[in-house]
């Protein structure tokens, strides 16, 4: 065992597990869960700390042991003795570079606890590591090396754990050892953690002299430090209040996931309870839509329950029929959470590529999925200095505060109130990979303030009077593709059809409702959502709208086609080559892009993402301007 | 105010991961190995929609090697659930005649890594349930409960997605597919309270009893059917074991025990210093990172 310390290293469990095993089984079905996150820099002796704790409760087997003996003398950092450091690390490049690079969650039992450890790394580009791990945790213990006092690791790693809204804090001082258990060190340091906290916000912390390595104030008291008085690590994990507990204590609320409907019989709503109890007779309101009922039953494959609390998955039956489904929330009647769709955030940025303010991303928040835009950051938080900085996007590791706009209402509380329903992520619409997490702080205009004026002479109305089916034909392809000329056709053709219509050209609209708006990406996307929005008001007016702009952004074509009702946006894609258009340079643009003259040109240095799956693609080299228009309309009637 | 048991939380836990999977994937599927965690696992997924059967189907991907014992509990269990069971056997293995005897690696490459792309790809499934666990082996504590895989199942540990919360994004481009591993938190402890509380049926070669057994490279092998070559020197003996993982016969390593009722096995299980995947091969190729190339490979 080389020089690992082992005198602390048994539970007592061990003679009860061989003498009485039904005894131990009892005991262990009544254990409580906690799960903590343990934040520290590469040599703060975190991975040590955990294999200590993985080792004391039996976690690591003979096997395993010898394995990583053999291990330590291949690439350990500890000489000849056994690094647990390799024990708790993962992956094969991390090995090597003998760093931790991402979340790994471990497993250990105590008497009264199951505990479940995220192993979460101390460097600056992996802030996203350990937003994740602290999502889920009751507990964060911060790791101080006794030599060096806290740093710029610990402040960081202390506001981003409180971010995520972890009450419980615990600093432990490691290698006291090495500082030959000295008072004076701890309480110095302990001392300047306080004040650091107090300026973050934290109100209380448990701090504690430990050696990971030795043992010291792991599971029970040294002797080496006489003038600790308690508790050791082990006994603060064991008795702290776990998140679920103090959730059942909040208003109920359950996020429906599935509802269940096996046969006409049988109408139950499916969902985990993220806060409160609930018993049969429960007066409930179902949002968004505010109906209200009664809880009838609480069904479990294991039989039905008197009461169900916050944690537990359920499926509940109402009294009445009334509308419910996946995204629904059922809450408490009389104190149910508000609707919004405009909020303040503070959001984690997580992705290589930086936030696009104003672009539509998929926000999912407990059960609800919405499209949702981030406008440009208030400011960013610095994690080292905790200063605000002034910034126009968000970069990977970024911490902001930014406007979240919701293309319809979403059922949310402050995330400080309830982490289901105000913790959201962020799904980039083209990769679909998670780009960023963020809390819901508070709404910015109640949704419910703002009323849709109800008319008499709707949509189908209008429509119905022009005899036709409203559509927008959303032409989109590069600067000199044809677009103009064809949409030009199209509109000719229609009007002698007697069919209504409205043509939107780019170079027009940019005269007059967007001439505030320049070329960037930003000022891009907003040109194209108000004519989106102008689309829209004008399909409700029963209109056939017809748009040639170069759109080169898939997801502001997709965000416009979002707006619209199903089969109204038809995206005409005008396929023409750059080197054809460019040839063509009817308008002299592109030499002057070429030139550097014009800058954010499509084509030239600002992208063109062509459409995957486009209703209508006009092969310019092969069609002729006559035969496109003639292929458009036909389309455009023929699904009409 | 009452607080659940930690076997309460990671019950709800995994029936949310099942609930969520069902909710957004098109066509989901859960692997059913017929082992202990597969019990589990499925059971959990009766909870998660009872009183509906759940709306997917159970997938066996075959290795015609398994226990006699395994392939019974199997077809039990699917009854019993009232879920469609897909048994999936490589064709190109049943030609060629891959045998665990003869073939060594190739066995479990062509019969399981092999198999089950080709079952994937052939039903078109989007999202599979599979009931690995982080506790059983190193690499396994940093693999996300949602997994994605390319269109050719590769697995790229440096491009996985964050998970927050309890908010899981299972969007994907067409020809993607999802492992989700509902399972993710429970250790083998928990696993075998679980299956004591709540009555779970289990293959009963996890039991210990007389078996024919061979002692071949310091494993005890069951001879479970006529198809076990046995060398010149070679005799059967009948002696009290039982199995601690069930795999294919042939590679699968027995320990001798005693332990006839849960609590006993647990009590063995609890007692002894070696890990659960010892009794299996897989893990000792390619140094300390077998299982790590084994999954970039596309092995569940």
């Amino acid at each position: 065992m080389a020089d690992i310390d082992t005198r602390e290293a048994v539970y007592v469990t061990d003679t009860l597990i061989a003498e009485d095993i039904d005894a131990y089984l009892v005991q262990h079905e009544h254990k409580t869960m906690l799960r903590f996150i343990t934040c520290g820099s590469v040599d703060d002796g975190k991975s040590t700390l955990i294999g200590r704790l993985l080792y004391d409760s039996k976690m690591i087997f003979e096997d395993q042991l010898d394995a990583l003996t053999a291990d330590s003398k291949k690439v350990g950092t500890q000489g000849q003795e056994i690094d647990f450091a390799l024990l708790v690390d993962g992956l094969a490049a991390e090995r090597e570079q003998g760093i931790t690079i991402d979340v790994a969650y471990r497993f250990f039992n105590t008497e009264k606890r199951k505990f479940i450890v995220a192993d979460c790394p101390g460097h600056e580009q992996y802030t996203r590591n350990m937003v994740t791990g602290a999502s889920t945790a009751d507990l964060a213990v911060i790791l101080i090396d006794a030599r060096k006092g806290v740093l710029v690791q610990t402040r960081r790693h202390s506001y981003l754990c409180h971010l995520i809204g972890i009450k419980n804090i615990v600093l432990a001082v490691n290698k006291m050892d090495l500082v030959d258990y000295d008072q004076a060190v701890f309480d110095g340091i302990v001392k300047d953690y306080a004040e650091f906290a107090k300026s973050i916000g934290i109100e209380s912390f448990t701090a504690m002299p430990i050696s990971g390595f030795k043992g010291d104030n792991i599971t029970s008291l040294s002797t080496n430090t006489p003038w600790y008085a308690g508790p050791t690590l082990v006994e603060h994990l064991e008795t702290v209040e776990v998140l679920s507990s103090v959730d059942a204590d909040k208003p109920f609320r359950l996020p429906v996931q599935w509802v269940n409907r096996p046969n006409l019989d049988f109408r139950g709503f499916s969902g985990l309870i993220s806060t409160g109890s609930v018993k049969p007779g429960d007066k409930i309101r179902v949002l968004p839509s505010g109906k209200t009922s009664s809880i009838t039953r609480i069904v479990t494959f294991d039989g039905d329950l008197e009461e169900a609390v916050a944690g537990q998955s359920v499926t509940v039956c109402f009294e009445d029929e009334i509308d419910c489904s996946r995204g629904s929330v059922i809450a408490i009647a009389d104190n149910p959470p508000q609707t919004a769709d405009q909020f303040e955030s503070t959001i984690v940025w997580m992705a290589d590529e930086a936030l696009i303010p104003g672009r539509a991303y998929w926000l999912k928040l407990g059960t609800q999925m919405v499209s949702a835009t981030v406008a440009e950051p208030k400011y960013t938080v610095n994690v080292n200095t905790m200063e605000h900085m002034a910034a126009k996007t968000l970069d990977l590791n970024a911490i902001g505060v930014a406007e979240v706009t919701a293309d319809k209402p979403i059922v949310f509380e402050p995330y400080a109130e309830n982490r289901a329903l105000g913790g959201f992520i962020l799904i980039d619409k083209m990769t679909n990979a998670t780009v960023a997490a963020g809390m819901l702080n508070f709404s910015l205009r109640r949704s419910q303030n703002v009323h849709w004026q109800a008319v008499d002479i709707d949509r189908t109305q209008h429509a119905k009077l022009k005899n036709q089916k409203p559509a927008v034909l959303w032409f989109t392809g590069l600067s000199g593709s044809g677009k103009s000329t064809i949409a030009n056709l199209v509109e000719k053709k229609l009007h002698r059809m007697n069919r209504h219509t409205f043509l939107l050209d780019g170079d027009n609209v940019r005269h007059g409702l967007n001439k505030d708006l320049g070329f960037t990406e930003a000022d891009r996307i907003e040109n194209i959502r108000r004519v989106g929005e102008v689309s829209k008001l004008m399909t409700d007016a029963g209109l056939i709208v017809i748009t040639a702009f170069i759109s080169p952004f898939q997801a502001d074509r997709e965000m416009v086609r979002g707006m619209l009702q199903d089969g109204e946006f038809i995206e005409v894609f005008i396929d023409t080559p750059l080197k054809v258009a460019e040839a063509r340079d009817v308008k002299g643009l592109y030499k002057k892009a070429r030139s550097g003259e014009l800058k954010n040109f499509t084509g030239i240095d600002s992208p063109y993402e062509a459409p995957r799956n486009p209703e209508v693609r006009i092969d310019t080299t092969v069609l002729s301007p006559e035969e496109a228009a003639e292929l458009i309309v036909n389309t455009l009637l023929g699904d009409a | 105010m009452k607080t659940l048991t930690h076997l309460e939380r990671l019950e709800a836990e995994s029936i949310h991961i099942i609930r969520e999977v069902v909710a957004e994937a098109e066509k989901p599927v859960m692997l059913y190995s017929v082992g202990k965690d597969s019990a589990v696992m499925l059971h959990l997924a009766r909870k998660a929609f009872y009183p509906s059967p759940p709306p997917f189907p159970l997938l066996h991907v075959d290795t015609t090697w398994k226990f006699k014992a395994m392939y019974d509990l199997r077809d039990k269990m699917a009854r019993e659930s009232g879920m469609d069971l897909l048994v999936y056997q490589n064709p190109e293995a049943i030609e060629q005649g891959i045998n665990p005897f003869d073939h060594g690696a190739l066995h479990t490459d062509m019969w399981k890594t092999e198999g089950l792309k080709q079952a994937l790809d052939k039903y078109g499934f989007d999202a599979a349930f599979g009931g690995a666990r982080r506790d059983e082996e190193k690499s396994r504590a940093k693999e996300r409960i949602f997994s994605f895989r390319t269109s050719s199942h590769g697995w790229d540990p440096k491009n996985q997605r964050p998970e927050l919360w309890n908010l899981y994004n299972a969007r994907k481009a067409r020809g993607e597919s999802i492992r989700v591993f509902p399972i993710s938190n429970w250790t083998e402890l928990d696993i075998w309270q679980y299956i004591h509380l709540n009555d779970i049926p289990i293959v009963p070669l996890y039991f210990a009893d007389k078996r024919p057994t061979v002692e071949r490279d310091g494993m005890l092998l069951m001879v479970d059917d006529d198809r076990f070559p046995l060398q010149p020197d070679e005799r059967p003996v009948l002696r009290s074991i039982r199995f601690r993982t069930l795999g294919c016969y042939p590679l699968t390593g027995a320990v001798e025990s005693e332990a006839k009722t849960l609590p006993e096995v647990i009590q063995e299980t609890l007692l002894t210093t070696t890990s659960e995947r010892q009794g299996r091969a897989i893990d000792k190729d390619a140094g300390g990172a077998g299982m790590e190339v084994k999954k970039q490979q596309g092995y569940f």
